[in-house]
């Protein structure tokens, strides 16, 4: 089985996560830049975790086999912060670089004025780098926010097919399908999603434009519920085509439309030097 | 091979421009190129994309430099006199790691003498052995021997070949020599082995067969 967990926060998590994923199938990711539990209060603290999204993780995620890519974006909840808002002048230079396959998390978390703008400015950033959005929804009042986030997507202008909108559950899939956009599910322990809850949704609306991700973060989280999501889709009867549709082709076919995305296993194209490989290892 | 490995020091820019002339992508190249010398500002772009663009494939001619590596040296090479040391400082300090790669096997191509020097530093204190591999070729000549004895050392540990240490036994001294027998003492000591080239290095160091 191959899993492409396409939204997963590896900077939270630890090396032998890496290790535990590579095991369970995890052959790709991709990892938003959203907020840190501690916030941010200059945009230099943004740029840093930004590199780190294209320099030190693909890194770290290539030492297992683990092919990473990132999506750039000030969050919503740190739009609200004027000390953060000028990133959003620093975000175009990221969204060039060859990882990035999307501008996201974008979108809501308290429905504010300063999320609108920051919102509606970074949907036009990633029509003008032709770039899909992974848009988050609300936690809290998520119908609504659902609501008014889809409006904000259909005035963008923006192709919904190349928007993800994320974090979706029972109430919120049937507008968010309707709409033509991507549907993402974030698989977590105790809030969110649970595997059998996603089971009955796959089997409702059907596997087409459908994500599922563990979103595992800092905060109580599991980076193989998309496996264990898998085998409870195997074990409703779903076929291991569908599985490999859901878990793998879907967020392929999504963050593919970006144009960058590069599948070439890590390791495959080692780096050598005169016959050397520089990833040696036996330090 | 001589002990440091026997290439050419610099891959100058005629080299790398032909080997991409004969690319699909050639054509990309030279306009991203045009387009560096007359507007400076275009070659942020051009030079994040440079991989999609001019893709990523060695070059046969040019062993040890990629199409995009190359793109992205020519790009620096390209830009007028006097901008190539604070484009070179920028770039690196939004690149990804494939663009600090490439910043760092352009610098012995730049007229900037010691300017870039602080790259370098950040490089060799970075975890990620492609960069700390890239800072010690022909530009490290730069480094204070200090400096440079650190990064070899650092070399041995994280397992970079010391095949990518620019004139390595020209500079390798005795200090470096107590510092990898003291190494080899503690790997000694852990009954875990030295690698070959490091203890190879020590041999021609003191004298004494590996």
């Amino acid at each position: 089985m191959r899993i492409f967990d396409p939204h997963i926060h590896m900077t939270s998590r630890t090396t032998d996560d890496y290790a535990r994923m590579a095991a369970a199938g995890v052959r790709a990711l991709v990892e938003p830049a959203f907020w840190l539990g501690q916030p941010r209060t200059n945009p230099g603290s943004f740029t840093d975790y930004f590199d780190s999204l294209i320099g030190w993780e693909p890194y770290r995620a290539a030492q297992f086999g683990i092919v990473h890519h990132a999506t750039i974006a000030l969050n919503p909840k740190e739009a609200n912060d004027p000390r953060c808002r000028p990133v959003l002048d620093l975000l175009p230079r990221y969204l060039d670089k060859d990882r990035v396959v999307a501008v996201g998390e974008i979108g809501y978390d308290s429905m504010t004025p300063e999320e609108d703008d920051a919102f509606e400015r970074q949907l036009a950033l990633a029509v003008e780098h032709e770039l899909p959005a992974l848009v988050h929804t609300p936690h809290r009042d998520k119908a609504h926010g659902t609501r008014r986030t889809l409006e904000v997507v259909a005035a963008s202008g923006i192709d919904p097919g190349r928007v993800a909108v994320d974090h979706l559950n029972e109430v919120t899939v049937g507008i968010v399908r309707e709409s033509g956009c991507w549907m993402g599910f974030s698989i977590y322990p105790e809030t969110k999603m649970s595997p059998p809850r996603m089971v009955e949704i796959l089997r409702e609306h059907g596997p087409e434009r459908m994500l599922v991700n563990s979103a595992a973060d800092w905060g109580h989280s599991d980076p193989l519920l998309t496996l264990e999501t898998a085998q409870a889709m195997l074990a409703a009867g779903f076929t291991e085509d569908d599985v490999d549709r859901v878990l793998w082709r879907n967020p392929v076919e999504f963050y593919g439309q970006s144009g960058r995305l590069d599948l070439t296993p890590a390791g495959a194209g080692e780096e050598t030097f005169a016959g050397s490989s520089i990833k040696r290892g036996g330090s | 091979m001589s002990p440091n490995g026997s290439r050419p020091a610099v891959a100058p820019a005629e080299l790398l421009r032909a080997a991409l002339r004969d690319t699909p992508q050639g054509e990309w190249v030279q306009d991203a190129l045009a387009a560096a010398a007359e507007r400076p500002e275009t070659a942020g772009r051009s030079f994040a994309q440079a991989g999609r663009r001019a893709g990523r494939a060695p070059l046969p001619d040019v062993p040890g430099w990629t199409a995009d590596e190359a793109a992205r040296a020519l790009l620096l090479a390209a830009l007028p006199p006097g901008r190539a040391a604070a484009e070179a400082e920028t770039l690196y300090r939004y690149g990804d790691a494939d663009e600090k790669r490439a910043v760092l096997k352009a610098l012995p191509m730049l007229d900037i003498g010691d300017e870039a020097l602080p790259l370098l530093h950040d490089a060799i204190r970075t975890n990620d052995t492609r960069l700390v591999a890239a800072a010690l070729g022909p530009y490290a000549r730069h480094l204070d021997q200090a400096a440079w004895r650190q990064a070899v050392l650092k070399c041995v540990f994280m397992g970079v070949p010391l095949a990518v240490v620019d004139r390595l036994d020209e500079r390798a001294d005795q200090e470096l020599a107590a510092m990898l027998a003291a190494f080899a003492a503690e790997r000694a000591a852990a009954a875990r082995p030295t690698p070959p080239d490091a203890a190879a290095l020590l041999g021609r160091l003191t004298g004494k067969e590996a």
